[in-house]
């Protein structure tokens, strides 16, 4: 890596050139730039949750949140839900930077931007029916002179909780997990979003219906041009149901491209490992059946320390560390014309894509 | 790999749930072995009975579950007998002496199941002096190698839970569950609440010390892209009835029942092309239902009028590699199965 790039790469600007592919399926809906969230701890401590993270999610397209634990994605999804204020950065919603202080602002914001909870068992209300659960955003989103019995129903042939007039008196113990996000999803498209924001939509559901509800998800994309951010810590569903996908480690995006290319052919080591840690039915002879699991990926992942406090956050399990690596943190640096990756080391870690994009 | 008897063979095991409305029967006529040494998977959605099925093995569960039928027949070395024990009807001082020591079990909510208020070390030995009555030296000593095997500093003895990773608090209960050194270890969804990385981790690590201690473990997840890594054989269960068992490669590669192809189907895959994928529509039955025949056809492409009138035994697979392959549907061979891909495609 020349010194000019190295040096380019710290103040960020190469990664403002990289194009998300998610842009070819529509107008830009929400904009985030430069976002950060730090958490007091007391005692003086801060944890910085989110890192310069900017992101951009267009009409038709689907933005993938992908991380562990405690990476942060999360947070970004609660900021842009207006649920918690940045420390620094902007949100641009329809070419304006979005100030929720007053109410009707607020109200307006959300309006438009919608949150799926991860979890269908604890998200709905166990006193209150479903039709509950969606005539009251109808009322608050569409105003008062809707026919708010028709939209509840309109809401529930959406999400195909048919026949409609069944499910409406239902309540949530009487429902499966899957009707009972199928719910959520409704009560999301209630306010007539035109983003929503699904913080891991699936994870809490069985195998057999998760795809199903991504199916849906989709189909509701598809059918209502919507914006969708998806968070998981599932690359694997990442890779059939996003165009766009951001890998976060530590609180930052680490690595960004088309969610094919990412799977296929990872940049990042963090991406490397994630990839290398899924579970993978056509590696039958893994080392998970061998016996000799001492050796390869998998004692990368043994991560006794947490993410480093100074230099690149996965400098402590990463396996090309150098001082460089514990002194810096690299910033997002372009790979090709909708592809970046944080890394100092790309010409060991993906040689291929480094050469390519001429930052060797 | 296999010896001649299984450590431990659950034979015609039933359990059903007393409910004011009927008896929800959430497995019913399981036969499944597991040799020294092996892992066998039990896969199924949540409701299909696998945990029930475990817990009733080792007659853990509490009323209103009733054990209803059926016998599970336990031959470790330390038995002492030649002829296997049946769990199912040991005293329960013999029963108490088995659980942990024989038999262990890592339980499904293992993250949360460590006492907040307790150090761990408290914990291991809590566990050490009701199994092992060994002496206080000697516990700790125990305590410490314990956590040594599952790869946490022994300092770690000292931290509360709160203290600890989601990925070291679930290695804590499996030094636990080892303690006593165990011919068989239950495995209850242990790793479903971790991260992709750290659950790697630790199915190496229950690989690595199952190669070294030579337990057998049977794992329960509805994980199959998991299971066809990771154990020797699958059994696939739907609706308290197991649906389909064999090796691993044939369940993989020929798969036989329509379910199974169904949840082959529902992951997508990270390696290699895209693949279709297309669920399996519909939700499990209702268990109060006393249905004759096979509980999958509302859900099933290939169902016939025949299919009312299986009576769930499980047979050969026809073609199929592997001896031990078989299935509960006598109609839809491999071939056909993988012909018919039903409803929905991918989103693109």
């Amino acid at each position: 890596m020349s010194e000019e790039a190295s040096e380019a790469t710290v103040t960020g600007e190469p990664a403002a050139a990289v194009q998300s592919v998610a842009a070819a399926r529509g107008p830009l809906a929400l904009e985030a730039i430069g976002l950060n969230k730090d958490f007091r701890l007391g005692r003086g401590q801060i944890l910085h949750a989110v890192k310069d993270v900017s992101l951009s999610l267009y009409k038709g397209g689907v933005v993938a949140l992908v991380g562990e634990s405690g990476s942060g994605k999360s947070t970004v999804a609660r900021m842009l839900a207006g649920q918690e204020r940045p420390t620094s950065g902007t949100i641009i919603h329809s070419g304006k930077p979005v100030d929720l202080r007053n109410r009707s602002a607020f109200r307006h914001y959300k309006s438009e931007v919608q949150y799926v909870f991860q979890d269908p068992f604890s998200s709905l209300n166990p006193v209150h029916n479903v039709g509950y659960h969606l005539a009251r955003p109808v009322r608050l989103h569409q105003g008062r002179s809707v026919e708010v019995d028709r939209e509840v129903m309109a809401l529930l042939e959406q999400v195909r909780l048919t026949p409609a007039a069944q499910f409406e008196p239902k309540y949530p113990h009487e429902l499966s997990g899957g009707q009972r996000q199928r719910v959520s999803f409704a009560r999301a498209l209630a306010a007539q979003p035109s983003v929503l924001l699904a913080d891991e939509p699936v994870s809490m559901l069985d195998v057999s219906i998760r795809l199903e509800m991504l199916n849906l998800l989709d189909d509701l994309r598809k059918r209502l041009s919507l914006a969708l951010l998806y968070i998981t810590h599932d690359i694997a569903s990442a890779r059939y149901f996003a165009d766009e996908v951001l890998v976060m480690y530590a609180g930052q995006v680490v690595e960004r491209g088309p969610a094919e290319d990412i799977t296929q052919q990872p940049a990042h080591p963090y991406t490397q490992l994630l990839i290398a840690s899924a579970p993978d039915p056509d590696n039958l002879g893994s080392v998970l059946r061998s016996g000799n699991v001492a050796a390869g990926a998998a004692r990368i992942g043994r991560a006794a320390s947490g993410p480093a406090p100074v230099g690149c956050p996965f400098a402590t399990r990463c396996p090309f560390v150098d001082d460089k690596c514990r002194a810096e943190n690299p910033a997002l640096q372009r790979l090709t014309t909708d592809r970046a990756a944080a890394c100092w080391h790309l010409d060991k870690a993906a040689p291929a894509l480094a050469t390519a994009s001429g930052t060797v | 790999m296999t010896s001649n008897r299984p450590v431990l063979e659950i034979r015609d095991l039933s359990v059903a749930y007393r409910t004011p409305t009927g008896d929800v029967r959430a497995a019913s006529h399981v036969n499944l072995s597991l040799h020294k040494g092996e892992v066998v998977g039990l896969c199924g959605e949540s409701g299909s009975g696998k945990s029930t099925l475990a817990y009733g093995a080792c007659r853990l569960l509490r009323p209103p579950a009733v054990i209803t039928g059926g016998s599970v027949l336990y031959s470790g070395q330390r038995t002492g007998t030649v002829t296997p024990i049946d769990i199912l009807r040991m005293p329960p001082r013999d029963l108490r002496a088995l659980r942990w020591r024989d038999v262990a079990i890592v339980f499904q909510s293992a993250m949360n199941a460590l006492n907040p208020v307790l150090r761990v070390r408290d914990q291991i030995l809590d566990a050490m002096q009701a199994h092992l009555r060994l002496p206080r030296d000697e516990a700790h000593e125990k305590a410490a190698k314990l956590l040594d095997l599952v790869g946490i500093p022994r300092e770690r003895l000292r931290s509360y839970p709160h203290e600890l990773s989601g990925g070291m608090r679930q290695r804590v209960m499996i030094a636990m569950a080892l303690a006593a050194d165990p011919e068989v270890v239950i495995m209850d969804e242990p790793t479903t609440a971790l991260d992709v990385v750290v659950q790697r981790d630790i199915l190496a690590q229950i690989v690595e010390l199952k190669e070294q201690l030579g337990f057998s473990v049977l794992f329960i997840t509805h994980d199959m892209s998991l299971l066809l890594e990771l154990a020797d054989r699958i059994a696939v269960m739907y609706a308290g009835q197991l649906m389909e068992l064999g090796a691993s490669a044939d369940i993989k590669d020929a798969a036989a029942h329509p379910y199974t192809q169904g949840l082959l189907r529902s992951f997508p895959s990270l390696h290699g092309s895209r693949r279709e994928l297309a669920g399996i529509p519909g939700s499990p039955p209702d268990l109060r239902d006393a249905t004759p025949g096979c509980p999958f056809i509302p859900r099933c492409a290939h169902a016939v009028p025949a299919c009312a009138e299986v009576d769930m035994t499980l047979a050969p697979v026809v073609g199929s590699r592997g001896p031990e392959h078989v299935t509960a549907c006598p109609i839809v061979t491999p071939e056909m199965a993988k012909l018919r891909v039903p409803t929905e495609g991918v989103p693109s």
